[in-house]
């Protein structure tokens, strides 16, 4: 059985590839969804009858439980595969996965995985709908999304919005992703973070680098900052989390020469006291609770328009009339 | 070793070291070339070969092979690996020693010899390591392993991180006069990276080499070279300092001979784009400005000398992750094909300057015979017709590994038939 065209195509790999209209068909398509959430009864048939495969072969709690209450809220079955005691940890091979989840008859794959590019290895290879979860240090669109539809909530223009990433912009796949969709969007975008944690030929992305946080914070709108992973430290990429914070945490003296509006976005799981200080996390500026919020119901868009789900009718088929396949 | 006489006859004779380039006839007998000369009469007991339209040059020579023989047999072997070099015009291949067991000592040395003889295809000529189980602490038995049949010694897949032991090897190997080659990498630098640290990686985010890895251990050999007088051979260079050091170092008189390959001289790191794992390789493909001054090294003769450092590696280990996929490229069967289309018939180098780079000077770096078409040597004779034109198919090589970032590149210019010692081992009518 063939599925209903997607306006995003057959998968969501990274915000790279998508154009800015496909990035805003998302994002409006998640309004409607929000409020599902909010119900008592926090379920609709949109994707009844389909399969959904969350294949996680790194730990993850937050973006997985976000796919799977997004699954169930629109009525799919899902089965989550985790990489400790699965099959992956006996030395099977990622194409074997992909070939034994296609002989299973799936719709959905869901997959987070250590190494950049295995998305697209596992789209590549099977024609389930593939959805990028994060993939080593390269995409992790969902998160992103989830990001740009928290910073429109409060700014709906973002063409021209200043965007500031703080931290460990090396190794994160949430940075990549915010790049791209907010310059895809007009965005202005920049990175601060020690310069053994920035990859080289950002500005030739059209990304500005700050080295010190104080200029960073002076200059941007809004500020994403990013988990310092602690393997980092083993790494040698920074000496000491206490150098860390005092050189590049988001502190509330560092705030106050910040614009007075500026919202801080922080994508989880915090490190307080070392990326970020606890009075700012959970300060007025803070809408790291939205952003939770939020990635259940971008997540929805996502299941909801790769199923063929048309942008127009997403408003009806949370209210429950319209199943997409 | 009675072989039949063969006549090369009508053929482009092509021959740097007599600085031959025109029609000649070649008479091979005894496994030897015994004559060269206009309208040499047909051997009463022997072939005559049409070689009108065919360019005839000495052997083609690839100091930088991986047969994965021992311990890596469904990658390659050393009997389909000296095939895939004979299919692909070469006559001499040197097998590098990172195979399992590594070899280290003068019996494994002997079975890599061994093996190469019993293939009969191109001659396989084994390097030995430089450490003890490339493990980069002692040094081996290297006139033990000379003895045995070895040609060079390398720790190659692993770079030499020892200044010191990089220093012994270099001052120990002069007395029985053999290179010392190098896969130049500071490892603390490259620092488990998967392809050319740049724009690219950083849009993948794809961990990255940085040039400075390679240029700061070319650096390293170059001096530690000049230092001893020993022979560094530097392999497989990529980027622009890299470059320029080896041509300052030559200019200054340093011992040192260094590779170019086919993929860093065509190919950049854009090609890795699509998480494409047979465009992975170390050292990585890097900028376009390094691509150009690695072609400028090889048509100056900075880069003396053309290898192919043929990496096979089975279908399944390429069809990985990025990250999980091993380095390495296959290239016997591609790299004469690929340099005359993109560098003899593009003008960019003649012929005779081909056949330098890939017979005389890698014969001369590992001290070979043949190189070139002197009467009395090898009868080693590569035959080429420089105008088929052909499609890279990956599916129909001889080599058991398929793994070139090249399939389906169309080509003009290929081996029609390799001559080692006088005999035909292998030819486009099929087979030898």
């Amino acid at each position: 059985m063939t599925r209903p065209r997607s306006p995003l195509g057959k998968d969501l790999i990274g915000l790279e590839e998508l154009s800015a209209h496909q990035i805003r068909t998302i994002l409006d398509t998640a309004e409607p969804f929000k409020e599902i959430s909010e119900r008592r009864i926090k379920k609709v048939p949109v994707l009844r009858g389909n399969t959904i495969v969350n294949l996680f072969m790194e730990p993850s709690t937050r973006t997985r439980v976000s796919f799977e209450f997004a699954e169930k809220r629109l009525g799919a079955d899902t089965v989550n595969i985790a990489s400790s005691g699965s099959s992956v940890q006996k030395g099977e091979t990622l194409v074997d996965t992909a070939r034994n989840l296609e002989a299973m008859r799936i719709d959905m794959v869901v997959i987070r995985h250590p190494s950049s590019g295995a998305a697209r290895f596992l789209a590549e290879r099977i024609p389930s709908n593939v959805i990028n979860a994060g993939d080593g240090s390269h995409e992790h669109p969902t998160q992103a999304l989830l990001d740009i539809l928290t910073i429109r909530d409060h700014r709906p223009e973002l063409e021209g919005l200043k965007v500031c990433i703080v931290g460990d912009i090396l190794h994160s796949r949430v940075a990549r992703s915010n790049i791209f969709g907010l310059l895809k969007l007009g965005g202005e975008v920049g990175v601060c973070g020690p310069m053994t944690l920035l990859p080289p030929g950002l500005e030739s992305l059209g990304v500005k680098v700050f080295r010190r946080i104080e200029e960073a914070i002076e200059w941007a709108d809004v500020l994403n900052v990013l988990r310092l992973q602690l393997e980092r430290m083993q790494g040698g990429f920074v000496p000491s989390l206490r150098e860390y914070n005092r050189f590049y945490g988001v502190t509330t003296p560092r705030l106050k020469r910040a614009r007075q509006n500026i919202l801080v976005l922080h994508p989880g799981p915090m490190n307080r006291g070392v990326e970020i200080d606890s009075d700012v996390a959970d300060g007025p500026q803070s809408v790291i609770l939205r952003q939770v919020t939020n990635g259940v119901a971008v997540r929805m868009a996502v299941l909801y328009l790769l199923a063929g789900g048309s942008p127009e009718r997403a408003e009806a088929a949370k209210q429950g009339q319209g199943e997409v396949a | 070793m009675s072989e039949a006489k063969v006549l090369l006859r009508g053929g482009r004779v092509v021959d740097p070291e007599q600085r031959l380039d025109g029609e000649l006839d070649v008479l091979l007998a005894d496994g030897r070339v015994a004559r060269l000369g206009e309208n040499l009469p047909a051997p009463e007991d022997g072939e005559v070969v049409d070689c009108r339209g065919l360019v005839v040059t000495p052997g083609l020579v690839d100091v930088h092979v991986h047969l994965r023989e021992p311990g890596g047999e469904r990658k390659e072997t050393i009997a389909s690996g000296a095939r895939a070099a004979a299919a692909g015009g070469f006559t001499s291949i040197c097998a590098m020693p990172n195979t399992d067991p590594v070899i280290d000592s003068p019996a494994t040395v002997g079975f890599v010899a061994a093996a190469g003889r019993a293939a009969a295809m191109a001659r396989v000529y084994p390097v030995g390591a430089l450490s003890i189980g490339q493990e980069g602490e002692r040094l081996t038995e290297i006139g033990e392993l000379v003895g045995a049949g070895a040609v060079g010694i390398t720790d190659d897949g692993r770079p030499v991180m020892d200044s010191g032991l990089m220093r012994m090897a270099l001052e120990y190997s002069q007395a029985f006069d053999i290179p010392v080659a190098d896969h130049p990498e500071d490892l603390g630098l490259s620092r488990g990276g998967a392809m050319n640290e740049g724009v690219v990686s950083a849009r993948m985010g794809l961990r990255g080499k940085p040039n400075a890895s390679e240029d700061v251990h070319i650096l390293r050999d170059l001096l530690v070279a000049e230092h001893t007088g020993g022979h560094i051979h530097i392999q497989h260079v990529s980027t622009r300092r890299g470059v320029e050091a080896i041509r300052a170092a030559k200019a200054r008189g340093v011992r040192v001979t260094a590779e170019a390959t086919p993929h860093h001289l065509l190919l950049t790191d854009e090609a890795v784009e699509g998480y494409r794992t047979d465009a992975k390789m170390n050292p990585p493909l890097r900028s376009a400005a390094d691509r150009e001054a690695v072609v400028t090294g090889l048509l100056d003769g900075t880069l003396d000398v053309l290898a192919t450092d043929h990496a096979p590696h089975h279908y399944d280990e390429k069809e990985q992750a990025f990250d999980d996929a091993p380095f390495g490229v296959v290239g016997l069967e591609t790299a004469l094909g690929l340099l005359l289309t993109h560098f003899v018939h593009s003008g960019r180098i003649d012929f005779s300057t081909l056949v330098e780079r890939m017979s005389r000077a890698p014969a001369r770096a590992f001290r070979l015979a043949g190189g070139d078409l002197r009467e009395g040597g090898p009868g080693d004779v590569t035959l080429v017709d420089p105008d088929v034109e052909w499609i890279v198919d990956p599916e129909r090589f001889e080599s058991r590994s398929r793994n070139t970032p090249f399939g389906g590149w169309e080509l003009k210019g290929r081996a029609v038939r390799t001559i080692v010692g006088g005999r035909t081992v292998w030819s486009t009518g099929g087979g030898g």
